[in-house]
């Protein structure tokens, strides 16, 4: 098989990895292949594509609105694959898919996976599908697609579950900075270093990126230095929302974030 | 013991009722739906909270509600019908017992701030009263559209001291409130308790809602068997949001099958208009608010936003006790469009001098659907009072008032 290219690049890099989020059909409904092209060229790690939810509880206005737009652009599910599909034939940077498990029940769970591995998807970030149920469900699927998938903590997971999460987990685990929704803009507070020192001090087995509320230099910075790395997500949607050309407004918010 | 018994009627260890129920929440909540989910049961049963909920029920919530025979509808209709009245509680409706027992359960948990989503207002007003009694801070999320058309209970709101705060996304209803309640939660996960108004969200809130409204049946087999004879009715009717009020109508009956549960929906503008909330008939198995139940959504899974002249039934799900009961036939469903649950609310004002909340309205135009025989013994729950609506009434007097 085939070794994981999310697996690959995070083993490779060890440090500084750089994951974005971006929702698909947002700005408008055809530009996914662009932006994720425009992200591989200016140096971004991984690419998380998110799949547009009319409810999607975990996240902010800023992601909300984003998909709330790319779902009246038309934007589905059996589109995105197509689109991905087609990209593949360009780009070969690590992709997940981000979004409700109530999107994987509809398309069908098996067919989902299948249609995953078809069109070149590497992992999933599936935030409000809990352990237990994921053990019973999707869990052999995932395993035997070899995709990779990213479970949540945050500061408030008990110790016991922060090692499923550490077993279940393929690829990284997706480190919550603080108690929130997506889109906070306040800088990282002394508590939340103290739960990433805490966090460092477990040596889990794997690796882990911190997201929700990095968006500029300094909280890239900051996260990189007790994880391996961060996910920036709806700070780079409110540069699409603004950008008058993709390729540029990439460009200059990743040399904007790197260190 | 080989032979087959029938599965009693029951929650399990997961939260799920057959194939409906679970905690599908994100892990930044999963710790506070834990923390419920581990204590709520050993609160509900120790005696202190036992004295307390039933002082407060009794005192100050003016139980046990009457069971009213009405002897005009029941002539008209040809069957004994009674009112279980949930419209003569303290604040108007049977939400208040769900809001005493969580409070109960918040303060216990050394909660300091309580939110709450709300459609009709109802919930929200049961809420903003247990605060105010208890205390505690207070949010409630209600959408923009239901802001404006239940505006009494707005201002009932404010007055009792809590925050209003509209909720602007989607349909700017009931769904988007509980949207918006649910990620406040996820922002203040330690001093906070959601207070959820029906049977719905995550496991342990169906269980634990139904429990608090169980009172409804509970008091309901001691009235009937006073006035009948027999404690066990042919018939129960209650409307159906996310199902509270009928969760607690049912409850002490779910396991006897003789007596028919009978589930009524908001069919809105018909059930194919495009502009309904009949969830059992236009839903399909998928997740909301935590829950895997039944509710309207597109192929891709996208949540359709419904529609109700009713605020409080205006909700693309149902919970999973009801998506259960009724997809397992223990319970009928039925929609009622907002002209014919107009026309009942008037009827039933004229016929018995009680305002129905438009809500319940939708409960008694279910009366006109079913058949009956003239000894049927038919309890209608009667979940709330119309003040609230009263200038939705008063907008169709022409078509229904004369
Ligand atoms: C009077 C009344 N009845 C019924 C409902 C519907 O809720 P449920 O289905 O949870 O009883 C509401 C909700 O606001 C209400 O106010």
């Amino acid at each position: 098989m085939q070794p994981n290219r999310i697996v690959q690049v995070i083993q490779q890099k060890q440090r500084n990895l750089l994951n974005v989020y971006f929702t698909a059909g947002y700005p408008a409904l055809n530009d996914t292949e662009t932006i994720i092209l425009s992200l591989e060229k200016a140096g971004v790690d991984l690419v998380e594509v998110g799949m547009p939810y009319s409810d999607p509880l975990a996240d902010g206005p800023t992601i909300q609105q984003s998909g709330q737009q790319a779902i009246q652009n038309g934007m589905t599910l059996p589109l995105l694959f197509e689109q991905i599909q087609s990209l593949r034939r360009h780009s070969s940077i690590p992709l997940m898919l981000m979004g409700y498990y109530n999107q994987v029940m509809q398309y069908g769970e098996a067919a989902f996976i299948k249609r995953c591995t078809q069109v070149g998807i590497d992992g999933l970030i599936l935030p409000d599908l809990p352990l237990d149920e994921y053990e019973t469900g999707l869990k052999p699927l995932v395993e035997a697609a070899n995709l990779a998938i990213a479970f949540l903590i945050t500061p408030q997971t008990p110790l016991e579950r922060i090692h499923r999460v550490d077993a279940l987990s393929q690829g990284f685990i997706y480190m919550v900075s603080s108690a929130s929704i997506t889109g906070t803009q306040a800088g990282l507070s002394e508590s939340q270093l103290a739960y990433f020192e805490k966090i460092n001090a477990l040596n889990l087995k794997t690796p882990r990126l911190i997201g929700f509320g990095i968006h500029n230099r300094e909280t890239f910075a900051t996260a990189c230095q007790y994880a391996q790395g961060a996910i920036v997500g709806s700070a780079y949607i409110r540069t699409l929302e603004q950008a008058a050309d993709i390729e540029t407004a990439t460009q200059d918010f990743i040399s904007g974030l790197r260190l | 013991m080989t032979e087959q018994i029938l599965q009693p009627i029951q929650v399990n260890k997961k939260g799920y009722y057959g194939e409906f129920g679970g905690a599908f929440v994100p892990e930044m909540l999963q710790p506070n739906v834990e923390e419920l989910r581990d204590h709520y049961e050993s609160i509900i049963a120790d005696p202190g909270f036992q004295a307390t909920f039933q002082r407060l029920l009794k005192d100050y919530v003016g139980r046990p509600s009457p069971l009213y025979f009405a002897e005009r509808l029941s002539r008209h209709y040809g069957a004994q019908i009674y009112l279980k009245r949930e419209d003569l509680n303290h604040t108007g409706a049977h939400k208040i017992n769900n809001t005493i027992g969580q409070i109960l359960i918040a303060q216990r948990l050394g909660k300091k701030r309580i939110i709450a989503e709300t459609g009709a207002g109802q919930h929200g007003v049961a809420t903003a009263t247990v605060c105010a009694l208890m205390n505690m801070e207070c949010v409630v999320y209600m959408g923009a559209v239901d802001i404006k058309r239940q505006a009494p209970n707005v201002a009932r709101m404010k007055m009792l001291g809590a925050e209003v705060r509209p909720a602007t996304s989607g349909s700017q209803t009931l769904k988007d409130a509980t949207n918006e309640a649910i990620r406040d939660w996820i922002n203040n996960p330690e001093n906070t308790h959601y207070i959820i108004g029906s049977v719905v969200g995550p496991h342990p809130y169906p269980e634990m809602v139904a429990r608090f409204q169980a009172v409804i049946s509970e008091e309901m087999k001691v009235q009937l068997l006073e006035q009948t004879g027999s404690s066990n009715p042919n018939i129960i009717i209650a409307c159906v949001g996310g199902g509270s009020n009928a969760a607690g109508a049912y409850y002490h009956y779910l396991n006897e099958p003789a007596v028919r549960l009978v589930a009524v929906e908001a069919a809105g503008q018909g059930i194919h208009s495009g502009h309904s909330a009949a969830t059992s008939v236009l839903g399909t198995k998928g997740i909301i608010h935590g829950s895997r139940t039944l509710l309207m959504q597109t192929p891709d899974g996208q949540i359709v936003e419904p529609y109700s002249i009713s605020a409080g039934l205006d909700y693309p799900g149902i919970g999973p006790l009801h998506a259960h009961l009724i997809s397992t036939g223990r319970a009928e469903a039925i929609s009622i469009t907002d002209d014919e649950a107009l026309k009942a609310a008037y009827f039933l004002t004229r016929q018995e001098g009680i305002i129905p909340a438009l809500e319940t309205a939708h409960a008694f135009a279910a009366l006109d659907v079913l058949a009956f025989q003239p000894n049927d013994v038919i309890v209608v729950n009667l979940s709330g009072r119309g003040d609230k609506d009263l200038e939705t009434y008063i907008g169709h007097f022409e078509r229904f008032g004369t």
